[in-house]
């Protein structure tokens, strides 16, 4: 399982990446922000992409609606860990094709509970 | 921060227009139209001079303003705003690396404590098997020196995390420092919003005399605009507003009520 966390904060980087460890993926990369993820999801064969949303360049959104406009990437799961807490912004991300979205700050917990989830449908 | 008061000893506008006013209608009440007509002179002299006296005030309000903001420290010549970037930049960079000084110590303290763990429930298996009678001599001899072993390896890696975690403790030092910056920078954008205000005072008492008055149609949007623009914004900071989730569960109800 390749794994690509994209958060333009590199201590978030470091706390999902861990996570995600402590949680048995450790084939994970990072990216800082929709401009530099994209090329490295088109390019590479990752399985998995959790991304936050507010970041300079692309956002999370942003890069949300083209990995669902690519046809290799369509029907990569995309979980989303953001800050953004607004009724509106979360049912936009939940249009745009999320897979999952988790509100800082989270637990551990919350975040095994979603990537389990989206992965049960996957492979359901 | 210098004040922009009103002279208060110098009659106010209102003051000389109704004296005026009143001469006006004594004189027009006289019959003698050259003297209404200086008056009526007179108090187009006290609007104009008013009107000066105001816009003279502006001007000067808004160049203290900008030195006020400007002089957040004689000793740079860097305007208050750019030091409160400044300021804001050291916050980041502070966090930024009393998160990786954490991150790092715990991540360093967590092999040793798995370690002690390990070691503990191999050595219980062994300590069952004792207490069975289970253990040949020789295996016991061997137990021994595992324990013993054990023991001074548990020393040296408690001693390790101890260490640690007294370093992640300090390591939180930077609260302190940073609450200190953003307290100077919120002090700032206060200034600021004063200075602001009294600008915005001082030209309303320009339009006052004037007569001018400000259309309101820059400040509606539509809620069709409004609902377009779906973008980042942030944290937010108060969850009990409205169309703000308070948490993880609120995120779940709503994604579940979508059909997720």
């Amino acid at each position: 399982m390749k794994i690509l966390v994209v958060d333009d904060f590199s201590t978030m980087r470091r706390i999902v990446k861990n996570l995600l460890r402590d949680l048995g993926f450790t084939n994970t990369q990072e990216a800082d922000d929709g401009l530099t993820a994209l090329p490295m999801l088109q390019s590479g064969d990752f399985d998995f992409l959790v991304t936050d949303w507010n970041m300079p360049g692309m956002t999370g959104l942003d890069l949300l609606k083209h990995v669902r406009a690519d046809d290799k990437l369509k029907t990569l799961p995309v979980l989303m860990v953001t800050a953004e807490a607004k009724r509106d912004q979360i049912v936009a991300a939940a249009q745009a094709g999320v897979n999952g979205y988790v509100v800082k700050p989270f637990t551990a917990a919350v975040l095994k509970e979603k990537i389990d989830k989206i992965f049960e449908r996957v492979e359901g | 921060m210098a004040e922009l008061q009103l002279d208060p000893h110098a009659p106010s506008f209102q003051q000389e227009m109704k004296a005026l006013a009143e001469d006006l209608l004594q004189k027009i009440d006289g019959g003698d139209l050259g003297k209404v007509v200086g008056v009526v002179n007179n108090i187009n002299e006290v609007r104009d001079r008013t009107l000066y006296d105001e816009i003279g005030k502006l001007t000067r309000g808004l160049h203290n303003a900008i030195k006020d903001i400007k002089s957040g420290d004689e000793l740079s010549e860097d305007s208050g705003i750019d030091q409160a970037s400044d300021k804001l930049a050291y916050v980041i960079e502070m966090t930024d690396k009393a998160a990786n000084r954490t991150m790092d110590l715990a991540e360093e303290g967590m092999p040793l404590n798995l370690e002690n763990l390990e070691g503990a429930i191999k050595l219980q298996e062994q300590w069952q098997k004792f207490l069975r009678k289970e253990l040949k001599p020789n295996e016991f001899r061997e137990l021994t020196k595992q324990i013993d072993a054990y023991l001074s390896q548990t020393q040296i890696n408690s001693k390790k995390i101890s260490s640690q975690l007294s370093d992640i403790l300090m390591a939180q030092d930077f609260q302190d420092l940073t609450g200190q910056v953003i307290q100077r920078v919120t002090k700032l954008v206060a200034e600021v919003e004063t200075r602001l205000v009294d600008l915005i005072a001082m030209a309303g008492e320009v339009d006052r005399i004037t007569g001018i008055s400000h259309g309101e149609s820059d400040q509606t949007e539509t809620p069709q605009e409004k609902d377009k623009k779906i973008i980042a914004e942030g944290p937010q900071i108060d969850t009990s507003l409205d169309g703000v989730v308070g948490g993880q569960d609120d995120v779940d109800d709503l994604l579940s009520s979508l059909g997720f």
